[in-house]
């Protein structure tokens, strides 16, 4: 099995989570990992990517354009940034709420979000789009957003990795009394 | 052995550690800062470790220990090579006697820092073997192997990785701490002939050392991570590449009988290796990120042994001159290196074939503009706010620096003319001043950049006679590289609790007589002091002391009183925080409560006092009222 991923939002979105998420439960199906991630000035709101490769083989862990099996989109704008790299039929997982860039809040640039999601939607066939204000909203936290994706991407079958193992994951990484809104969050899209 | 996850930063540290290093020093600057972050965490409890206040601090600090038999590693990233410049070029005449590996992370693109300067031509200048690891478990191995090598042979050696192993995740095998290896440091061995240095020992030493790196070569040309892919390959073409552009090769040509030449130690430059692999072939294309080191190595072996092969790259226009490579950039070279009719590389035309296959896009519409900005409720915002309008209508200039405050540069606040290197601005500020008299001087300065290198700008401005405003914005960490200690803090790495260097008394033994602190979160007190600081003449400080937004807790959110709110948007325009947004309505003002840490700037701000409800938590108060 080998699969490549993208995570991409906005910086303090929590993106690297996410992507620690899978790559410890590809580790507990012993696949090879390896990942990249932006680190650094780009973290204070700007755009953030990670890249996963999954499998026997990859040289490096940057994935080339129209090879991703799945992108993880935080952001619609910044998933139709990443999406070139989107291979043919893949499948794209994407938050509905845009982040709004604060040079579009002084009229220094634009952005309109919903011409993003239709974008995604012509171009896009195998597409989940995740409402995440009602997610928030039903389940009382706009911190899961993450997970809440992680679990439409594991339903959409291109994450190449099963519930079990990112349950068992999350467990590790985040606090016992956090695990049942998580859980709630995993499955929210279900 | 056990396997882990890691980040090739950490997997360094780890190999460090593995290695027996017995003293780690270093300064934050990414794409380096985990290394050292990752020792004092795994620290078996006999490793010393310390963020040394800059770059040449810490790069003593590491040769002493070598001397003294020592395993030692100093961390920084290219620009804090520049720093350490100094010790570093002298040490090279000097030597070592413990391994003393020099850690510096090289960040093409850039992605954060200001040149794409290349570690391994700082190397070939200062002489002083390099190190250039492909992948995080390459790099594992490496730095053992570096320690190795720099103790036998007596000279500190470069470990230089880029970002992209620096911050590459790999599950990797490494070794449990009862595998480590025990170094115990013989203790520092008096011996004036040695290790003090004159002319004299330069002359004889500098023969040594071009006589020692000669020798490195062949060592190198049998180095195990030196190789040849596909040596036996009818073909005619090559490939040269190094570091993470090894992955891109390997990924770019995976069906291909291509010889391949890894260059794992660019200095000595393993020239036998080289000849072996030259050897049949026709032309070579070098693959490389940064400055054309190997190419200009191939170049000169060429003429050396009056080889007919064309070495081809960023000289020849066959690769960027600037900038990260890519794996399009580097499919796309090697396809046109290998010419349209090659079927066993992605060709050109079978490359955009493949693209045709892969995924056409139509145009997409106008993408977010994204560059970074200050963290909404960051107390620089209301710093450089308050002098924006402390200083209204008047000529000046606002020289910046290195670090978060950078960031002020950006729309609308607008608050950085200058940024050169860390603790410039302070200089640039008294130079503008020698021209300009009559210009306002502000010279905005971070408390972990003032410790690094602003103190002697500011000794040089007091003496000199300068006329400016030194602001000092003191958040309590070092923010940019992730909350590092720095003397003002008040703690070590190792955890230690040590009594804080105090700003104010070190620029009042300088001299300043002016030295006032305040909290920039209070917005009319700040105003005001800055219009009365910046009227005197000479040098004098303003210190803004709130912490870092990631070191407190919001305790309440302020909201936008919706019936009071005149829809005026100064808010908006004037602060430029990503916590405040247009509501529903496209007009007034919201505060977007994930974000918001109750700063109350703009509550300050507003004119209908529309905005409400920011309260910060008490340890943030006493952040300001520490001194």
């Amino acid at each position: 099995m080998s699969k490549n991923i993208i995570l991409c939002g906005v910086g303090g979105q929590g993106t690297i989570l996410a992507s620690r998420l899978i790559a410890s439960a590809a580790m507990k199906k012993n696949l090879p990992i390896k990942t990249a991630e932006t680190i650094g000035m780009a973290q204070r709101g700007g755009s953030v990517f990670s890249h996963l490769r999954i499998g026997e083989d990859a040289s490096t862990p940057l994935i080339a354009k129209g090879t991703a099996d799945l992108i993880i989109g935080f952001e619609p704008g910044e998933t139709v940034r990443q999406l070139p790299f989107l291979k043919k039929g893949g499948a794209v997982v994407v938050s509905s709420r845009p982040v709004m860039p604060v040079s579009a809040m002084i009229g220094k640039s634009t952005y309109d979000a919903s011409a993003m999601i239709d974008y995604l939607k012509q171009n896009v066939e195998h597409l989940t789009i995740v409402d995440a204000d009602l997610a928030a909203q039903e389940l009382r936290s706009s911190k899961t957003l993450n997970v809440v994706l992680l679990g439409a991407a594991l339903r959409s079958g291109e994450l190449g990795l099963d519930e079990p193992e990112i349950i068992e994951s999350m467990k590790e990484r985040v606090p016992e009394k956090f695990w049942e809104l998580n859980l709630q969050s995993l499955s929210w899209s279900k | 052995m056990h396997k882990e996850f890691l980040m090739g930063n950490e997997a360094i540290a780890l190999g460090a550690l593995a290695a027996g290093v017995n003293l780690v020093a270093g300064y934050p600057g990414t794409p380096s800062t985990e290394v050292l972050e990752t020792i004092a965490k795994r620290n078996p409890g006999n490793v010393y470790v310390e963020w040394s206040i800059n770059e040449k601090a810490g790069m003593e600090v590491a040769a002493g220990a070598a001397y003294a038999g020592a395993r030692t590693l100093v961390t920084m990233k290219q620009v804090g090579l520049n720093v350490a410049s100094d010790p570093l070029m002298s040490l090279e005449y000097i030597g070592v006697k413990g391994g003393m590996v020099v850690l510096v992370a090289d960040d093409p693109g850039p992605i954060s820092s200001q040149t794409e300067q290349d570690t391994r031509t700082f190397g070939m200048f200062s002489k002083v073997p390099v190190f250039d690891p492909c992948s995080v478990s390459d790099a594992y191995e490496m730095i053992q192997e570096a320690f190795e090598v720099s103790e036998q042979y007596g000279t500190p050696v470069i470990f230089r990785a880029t970002t992209r192993v620096d911050h590459g995740y790999e599950a990797l095998e490494v070794k449990d701490e009862n595998e480590y290896k025990k170094n115990q440091p013989e203790g520092f061995v008096k011996d004036s002939s040695r290790w003090v240095i004159f002319p004299r020992l330069s002359v004889k030493n500098h023969a040594l050392i071009e006589k020692r790196n000669a020798e490195l070569s062949d060592t190198f040309s049998e180095y195990k991570r030196n190789v040849i892919l596909k040596e036996n390959t009818s073909g005619k073409k090559g490939i040269a590449t190094h570091g993470a552009n090894y992955g891109y090769v390997l990924d770019s040509c995976k069906d291909q009988s291509m010889r391949v030449l890894r260059v794992a130690t660019p200095f000595p430059f393993p020239e036998k290796l080289a000849l072996e692999f030259l050897e049949g072939l026709d032309e070579v294309l070098c693959v490389e990120e940064l400055d054309p080191v190997i190419e200009r190595a191939l170049t000169y072996v060429c003429g050396k042994y009056g080889l007919f092969v064309k070495i081809r790259g960023k000289k020849t226009g066959d690769m960027p001159l600037s900038g990260e490579n890519t794996l399009e950039i580097v499919e796309k070279a090697i396809g046109k290196f290998m010419g349209a009719d090659s079927d066993v590389c992605h060709g050109e035309d079978a490359c955009s074939k493949d693209m045709a296959d892969k995924n056409q896009l139509p145009e997409p519409p106008a993408l977010p503009v994204r560059p970074p900005v200050l963290c909404a409720g960051c107390p620089h915002r209301a710093s450089f706010y308050a002098v924006k309008m402390a200083m209204k209508g008047q000529k000046t200039i606002y020289c910046g620096d290195i670090g978060c405050y950078t960031l002020g540069n950006a729309q609308p606040l607008d608050m950085c003319d200058t940024c050169l290197c860390m603790g410039a601005g302070i200089g640039i500020a008294q130079g503008v001043f020698h021209t300009e008299p009559d210009t306002k001087c502000f010279a905005f300065v971070g408390d972990s950049t003032f410790f690094a290198s602003g103190i002697t700008g500011t000794i040089n401005a007091f003496y000199n006679q300068a006329d400016l405003t030194l602001v000092i914005l003191d958040n309590s960490t070092t923010a940019m590289t992730g909350h590092q200690p720095h003397p003002g803090t008040g703690r070590t790495v190792m955890g230690q609790a040590v009594e804080k260097v105090s700003m104010e008394k070190v620029l009042r033994a300088i001299g300043l007589e002016t030295v006032e602190t305040v909290d920039p979160l209070d917005y009319k007190l700040s105003v005001e002091t800055v219009k009365r600081v910046a009227a005197e003449l000479g040098v004098k400080a303003i210190i803004f002391r709130s912490p870092c937004i990631a070191l407190t807790k919001p305790s309440g959110r302020s909201k936008v009183d919706t019936e009071k709110c005149i829809a005026c948007g100064k808010c908006i325009r004037e602060l430029g925080c990503p916590a405040l947004v247009l509501g529903e309505d496209g007009k007034k003002a919201k505060i977007d409560t994930s974000l918001c840490t109750g700063c109350t700037l703009c509550e300050q701000i507003c004119p209908v006092g529309a905005i409400a409800g920011g309260t910060k938590n008490d340890t943030a108060k006493e952040g300001a009222k520490n001194e």
